[in-house]
């Protein structure tokens, strides 16, 4: 009986053996009892948010930048539902989140009590796992299974609801260790799955004429060493490689290999690359649809392998030749080494034949634009911040939209975990908290979130947040008044009817920075720009730099929608055909 | 070059009825989180059923009949194997070997000059008279859903009835060693 503890100190102690540093969260009244603990503890730390999606952001940012789990903790009802967005983000993005969720007690659930929810059957489909904790002797062995599934196998958000009976009764507290977790519940393949489908994916790749890797965020998701092993093998390979929206980083941008960028608004030549391959070797991607443009036109002459540790992946969307289930740093692993082994070398001339191809390609200079005139061009404004950021360690986040795409162009990452987008949701106001989290990760590192002027209003509450924990996080608004993806769509599609897409009545940038005690800086013309990004870099304070931009400008390259990989517009004035464009309006 | 059980499945494939059974652990909300599965990304559920197995080991099987090309019943196999506590997903049709059945119970209203033809038919198909405390005509069918779908179709044209039924279960025949 002296054994025993309450709940609440049983959630702080699984926490605090689980390794976790910050929990990300906001009190309320079904989750006083865990706050009454937090305060008489000092070995976890608490960053109070100003909304409860707020939280769950941050601690996304603070996973994928840190590779450790987000811990998120919040009230019941609408504090459980504000952070349903970002269980549904990080569900898509597979990013290790466990989010403890206070519930009524017991005896009041199902009475439509204050404040009450059906938590576990709201989050049910945008979590990886839920529970409904009834028994507070389960608390722990919970909570330890928890972090592993959040963590095994491909990442997600796991979800705890904990009635407030449960935190006030007392029970028993088990070690991490003692825990058995049976097998069918981490659904992990084995280190030895498949082991004659990786020499016959190396056999392929060694007779192949015009290979091409495609990289995605299940390579960042393997650890940092999976990145290094990547990049080596396509370095014995000696293949082109491209990089989706999530895998930007695990190849340098400057590496002799990268074309960069694939998909919607990816690079031209590494779009060409896909579609022409003939063997494309799909490292932790997922055949998004960002990224495929038209199924049935997408890339149909390659062999096609994919590895990836979610089999429900494999034939999804695409079918392939040569699935291989795995973490990547193993497989790629085994691929090195049976490559090794078997003494593969890649046919030299063909190869050769396939980068002057792609040379060529690469002379369409995909990205260029007009940068004449005193108005700053938001692809210009990237340029520079990456210009002037590139010498220190520098973490970009974004929200959603044009500036998120031209931030993915231009602004050039060589490392995995420096890059923090909402990819799969495409989630307006991620941008923010994420690099809150991000930066309580990396106290030290310059962390900025290149956003839009109507994304950044989706959680600029957090400002408070930013500047409460001094968090140095820098909020650099490409402002040109505009939702500037909607506008797009609406000029390409829609005949130009500008619905609802333009935003009277922003604030002013600078005095809404000063009004939160943080720094306002403001660039009207290219003249103030670089003058800004260094007085904003240099600020050890929380800064929001106003620039402004041309309102009209447009994000090229594109494939619009139900176009294929060889049908890009580099322009606005290359139109596409009108019954593709029918087409592909239905589709988002 | 072996074939996986990963292979591209074929280009074109036709719709086909499926019996799915899976072992789940019997925890609160895992049927929902079965059926929410379904329901979630758009696939069909033709008939639904769960009951425990095991008294010991709490699991439960659910047995599941949709319809589907085989590219998208793989992918529910898939899907259902990622819900955490689901054991074992198995397609009883690419199995080829199992056996099916399912209980219909039928409320028939008699009357004296459809009495004879009604104990008939239900004679000819087995099916058994419940006897209860109102004396009112009630019979059991059980069987492969063809066979109940037959008896329901003539029995219809006789009388009037109400009818419920389980919704097929089913298990495979194949020869299993004990130790297994």
């Amino acid at each position: 009986m002296n054994n025993e503890i309450t709940g609440a100190e049983i959630v702080l102690k699984s926490l605090a053996e689980q390794g976790v540093e910050v929990v990300f969260g906001y009190p309320g009244g079904a989750v006083l009892p865990i706050y009454d603990t937090l305060f008489k503890q000092n070995s976890i730390k608490h960053v109070l948010v100003r909304q409860e999606g707020g939280a769950i952001h941050a601690a996304e940012g603070y996973a994928r930048s840190t590779g450790k789990t987000g811990v998120v903790l919040v009230t019941s009802g609408p504090g459980a539902t504000n952070v349903v967005t970002g269980l549904t983000d990080a569900m898509m993005d597979s990013v290790p989140i466990v989010c403890i969720t206070g519930q009524v007690p017991q005896h009041l659930i199902g009475s439509d009590a204050f404040q009450e929810c059906d938590t576990t059957g709201i989050t049910r489909p945008c979590t990886k796992h839920n529970y409904l904790v009834k028994d507070v002797n389960k608390l722990s062995s919970v909570f330890h299974e928890a972090f592993t599934i959040a963590q095994n196998g491909r990442p997600g958000p796991v979800l705890i609801d904990i009635p407030k009976d449960v935190q006030f009764a007392s029970g028993t507290y088990e070690e991490k260790n003692k825990i058995i977790i049976p097998s069918h519940r981490l659904f992990e393949p084995s280190p030895d799955f498949e082991k004659n489908k990786i020499e016959e994916a190396v056999e392929l790749i060694s007779k192949a004429k015009k290979p091409i890797f495609y990289i995605g965020g299940g390579c960042i998701n393997s650890g940092p060493k999976a990145s290094k092993l990547v990049r080596e093998f396509i370095n014995m390979v000696g293949s082109p490689v491209t990089m989706t929206l999530m895998g930007l980083g695990v190849v340098g941008s400057s590496d002799k290999n990268s074309l960069g960028m694939l998909g919607m608004h990816g690079m031209y030549e590494a779009n060409m690359a896909m579609h022409e391959c003939d063997v494309m070797i799909n490292i932790g991607a997922r055949f998004d649809d960002r990224v495929t443009g038209r199924l049935d036109a997408f890339s149909p002459n390659s062999k096609k392998i994919h590895i990836d540790i979610d089999e429900s992946n494999i034939n999804k969307t695409i079918n392939v030749d040569v699935p291989i289930i795995g973490d990547v740093k193993q497989v790629v692993e085994k691929m090195i080494s049976v490559w090794k082994d078997k003494k593969y070398k890649i046919d030299t001339d063909s190869l050769k034949l396939w980068w002057d191809k792609i040379n060529k390609w690469k002379e369409v200079d995909c990205l260029n634009y007009n940068n004449e005139g005193k108005q700053i061009k938001p692809q210009y404004a990237v340029q520079r911040l990456y210009e002037l950021t590139k010498n220190t360690k520098t973490f970009i986040t974004t929200e959603v939209g044009q500036h998120q795409m031209w931030a993915a162009q231009f602004y050039k990452f060589e490392e995995p975990n420096r890059w923090l987008t909402s990819g799969g949701l495409g989630t307006m106001g991620y941008g923010f908290p994420a690099a809150i989290g991000a930066q309580v990760g990396h106290p030290d590192a310059l962390v900025v979130d290149i956003a839009g002027d109507a994304s950044i209003l989706m959680n600029i509450q957090e400002m408070s947040t930013a500047v409460q924990y001094r968090l140095p996080v820098k909020i650099f608004i490409l402002n040109n008044e505009y939702m500037g993806m909607v506008r797009q769509w609406q000029e390409l599609l829609h005949g130009g009817r500008y619905s609802e897409s333009y935003t009277d009545s922003l604030p002013d940038f600078v005095k809404l920075a000063e009004s939160y005690k943080a720094v306002g800086l403001r660039a009207k013309t290219t003249d103030d720009l670089d003058n800004v990004i260094n007085q904003m870099i240099e600020t050890k304070n929380t800064v929001i730099a106003d620039i402004w931009v041309t309102k009209e400008e447009n994000c090229f390259p594109m494939i619009q929608s139900g176009s294929a990989h060889n049908e890009m517009m580099l322009s606005k004035d290359q139109k596409q055909d009108k019954k593709s464009a029918e087409k592909g309006k239905i589709l988002v | 070059m072996n074939k996986s059980v990963y292979a591209s499945p074929d280009q074109v494939s036709e719709t086909k009825r499926h019996i799915l059974t899976v072992l789940v652990d019997n925890e609160p909300g895992v049927l929902a989180r079965v059926i929410g599965m379904f329901s979630g990304r758009g696939y069909n559920i033709d008939s639904l059923n769960v009951a425990e197995v095991s008294n010991d080991e709490n699991i439960s099987r659910i047995t599941i009949v949709t319809h589907g090309t085989s590219e998208v019943v793989s992918q529910i196999e898939k899907q259902l194997l990622r819900i955490v506590p689901v054991h074992s997903v198995t397609n009883l049709d690419q199995e080829g070997s199992s056996v099916e059945a399912e209980v219909a119970l039928v409320y028939i209203y008699i009357s004296e000059t459809n009495k004879k033809k009604v104990y008939q038919l239900c004679d000819l198909y087995r099916a058994r008279k419940i006897e209860n405390e109102n004396n009112t005509t009630i019979f059991e069918i059980a069987g492969a859903s063809e066979r109940v779908n037959r008896f329901i179709k003539e029995i219809n044209e006789i009388t009037k009835v109400e009818i419920v039924r389980s919704g097929p279960v089913a298990i495979s025949s194949i020869q299993k060693n004990e130790e297994e």
